[in-house]
């Protein structure tokens, strides 16, 4: 009995040692970027380029960089186009995919399954299959209506539903799948309509579900990069990833020192947005799997 | 007033019919169960009642109006769901309301109503809670007080008891019993465990393959039960349905012969019902097993003495169950723990023939 519980323990112990170790290769490899960025983001442009110094060690730290950019209004229009389409975006998706996922999951009616998996399909489709198709759209449009929609920052909040859309539906109407069918029966019999079954009980009862579809929505809003740098190109236009390339790259001249800057600052929204709403997150996206 | 009435109720899925049409009266302040074994039907007529579920054919009316394409909300009914449905963000106070203030009645009549109903059912100091921080059983009340709350015409019940260990189901049953004698209002009651719907019914529906076999007081069907499905399935341990003949006996008189030379005289008064079923081939004799009793000296006319080889005997404590074989059935015997049963011995028995049925077990009715 004894030695039993002492391999016991033994085993536990090499698993645990395994376990960090290889926990702690995926956190240096993972994290490895990022601190480089930041070091570089502190350097100044000759420390960078000077070939004695190493990659790993600031020799004179200096926030010059961050200043540079923070008080270059390019950098902040992009970052304020940035937030606007996200915003935008995320609202977008929200209003169209909660009322969709609960169509699909709840109000049985003709073709509603083959819809649900119709709506998971499109999300399958490439963006980069998509932007010419899309780009061809816009432009027929401009020649009917004379609206010029392409070079405008908000086209991108027509464009970017078509990626967030099918799967924040998809991942809802799984969320909404697992909520019991007993519940909106017991409200209707309460005196609830439709409308109210979903505000009242699904969208509460649904919430880590829905703030994981939010979360998703917002990450591929704000990292899109394909979409913004075949629609939009002046400099007063631009988001983020795209504005950071195009402006602080000048030729072959590289300013690393700002464009690690601009990154580091660029991957700060979903970064924090994460952190608060992590564990919501995970609930949300194993809610399908494990619930009853 | 709340009299419900099902004419001529139909329901199929796609091409599969669920409830073959059934008629059913239940009247104001009734208790109603429908008992069946799952698959019957009577869930789904539960549900239909309710509105939750589109009727094929025939009406459904509730204190007698039409409510065949009345949504849910309107037709002034309460449901209690088999896993409670209690609205998981809300609290139980919250829940309780829900219905009311949909309905934007005023807050202070809201309150003293669901103050009210807590109280009946002895949950007024959860009403701050979430239902995940209750048991089963205060579940089980909230989703009753939800339903007592609103004040509706009907209360449904489906299956509300399933969840339950088997010690709490007995006590929501006498719970479920109280408060219906408190609030008198109409129930329909879904089940399939047939010792629930004796013990809660007014009148028992047994249901069948989407058809009422037969619908009365817990003891008529359980004394006069009017087909075989009821015989079998109302009772438990379960009626003693064996295959036998009937025979005359001279002097007028009849016999049920079950094989391997176990008879039984039929009694008289009887004689002219069972008549014109002599000879036939497809009979059943049934008999309950507490009808089968071991022997004593002071037995009754009608109850005759036969002697058996016990196989199996399962000692209850208030009485000992003894099972027997007679030309290839079993048959279960009620006797005193103190006959002193053994398996593998015989044992002198009696068996009561007043409470005996006669199955044509062709159409399955008692005859």
């Amino acid at each position: 009995m004894a030695a039993a519980s002492r391999s016991m323990k033994a085993d536990r112990r090499k698993a645990l040692v395994w376990s960090y170790f290889f926990l702690g290769l995926f956190v240096v490899f993972f994290l490895t970027p990022p601190v480089y960025m930041l070091i570089t983001s502190l350097k100044t442009n000759a420390e960078i380029s000077a070939a004695a110094t190493s990659p790993w060690w600031i020799a004179a730290p200096t926030l010059d960089n961050y200043i540079e950019l923070l008080t270059t209004s390019t950098y902040l229009t992009f970052f304020r186009n940035s937030a606007l389409v996200s915003l935008l975006v995320v609202a977008l998706t929200m209003m169209i995919s909660i009322p969709a996922a609960f169509a699909l999951a709840r109000m049985k009616f003709w073709g509603s399954t083959t819809l649900a998996t119709g709506v998971f399909l499109t999300y399958l489709i490439p963006e980069t299959l998509l932007f010419i198709p899309l780009f061809k759209i816009f432009v027929t449009f401009t020649e009917l209506t004379g609206i010029e929609l392409i070079n405008k920052w908000y086209v991108l909040v027509l464009l970017y539903p078509t990626l967030t859309v099918p799967f924040a539906t998809w991942i809802m109407i799984g969320y909404f799948g697992s909520i019991p069918k007993e519940l909106d029966e017991a409200a209707l019999i309460d005196g609830a309509g439709y409308l109210q079954v979903l505000t009242k009980i699904f969208i509460p009862v649904a919430l880590p579900g829905i703030i994981a579809a939010t979360i998703f929505a917002f990450t591929v809003s704000w990292a899109q990069f394909l979409y913004p740098l075949a629609f939009t190109t002046s400099a007063d236009q631009l988001v983020l990833p795209v504005g950071i390339i195009t402006t602080l790259i000048r030729g072959d001249v590289f300013t690393w020192g700002q464009i690690m800057t601009g990154a580091l600052l660029g991957a700060a929204p979903p970064l924090i947005i994460y952190a608060f709403l992590m564990d919501y997150y995970i609930a949300g996206l194993t809610a399908g799997a494990t619930k009853g | 007033m709340a009299q419900v009435s099902l004419r001529n109720l139909v329901k199929n899925y796609e091409e599969t019919p669920a409830v073959r049409g059934i008629n059913l009266d239940i009247p104001d302040k009734e208790f109603v169960v429908l008992v069946g074994p799952s698959g019957c039907g009577k869930s789904t007529t539960l549900r239909m009642i309710a509105g939750l579920e589109e009727i094929s054919g025939g009406d459904i009316t509730i204190g007698g109006e039409v409510v065949n394409d009345v949504p849910p909300k309107d037709r002034n009914i309460a449901m209690v769901f088999q896993n409670y449905a209690l609205y998981p963000h809300m609290t139980v106070f919250e829940n309780m309301s829900f219905g009311l203030r949909l309905k934007k009645v005023a807050k202070e009549e809201i309150n003293q109503r669901v103050q009210n109903a807590a109280r009946i059912l002895d949950i007024s100091e959860l009403l701050e809670r979430k239902p995940k921080q209750l048991s089963g059983g205060q579940r089980q009340r909230v989703a009753m007080g939800r339903a007592i709350v609103r004040d509706p015409m009907v209360f449904l019940f489906d299956e509300p008891l399933s969840n339950l260990d088997a010690k709490l189901r007995v006590q929501m049953r006498t719970e479920i019993k109280r408060v219906h004698q408190k609030v008198r209002t109409t129930t329909v009651y879904v089940t399939h465990d047939q010792v629930e719907a004796m013990t809660l019914a007014d009148r028992v529906v047994v249901m069948n393959a989407g058809r009422i076999e037969q619908v009365g007081t817990p003891i008529e069907l359980y004394s006069s039960p009017a087909t075989k499905f009821v015989a079998g399935f109302i009772g438990s341990p379960a009626m003693n349905l064996v295959p036998c003949t009937l025979e005359e006996r001279g002097g007028g008189g009849l016999a049920v012969s079950l094989g391997d030379g176990l008879s039984f005289t039929v009694p008289a008064e009887r004689t002219d019902r069972y008549k014109g079923h002599v000879g036939k081939s497809k009979l059943l004799f049934g008999l309950r097993p507490e009808h089968f009793t071991e022997f004593h000296s002071h037995a009754a006319a009608n109850q005759q003495p036969f002697e058996r080889t016990l196989d199996v005997t399962e000692p209850m404590g208030m009485e000992t169950l003894v099972f027997f074989r007679v030309n290839g059935s079993d048959i279960c015997a009620c006797t005193n723990p103190a006959a002193g049963a053994q398996p593998g011995k015989p044992l002198k028995m009696l068996a009561d023939m007043d409470h005996m049925h006669l199955i044509d077990d062709e159409s399955g009715n008692v005859l």
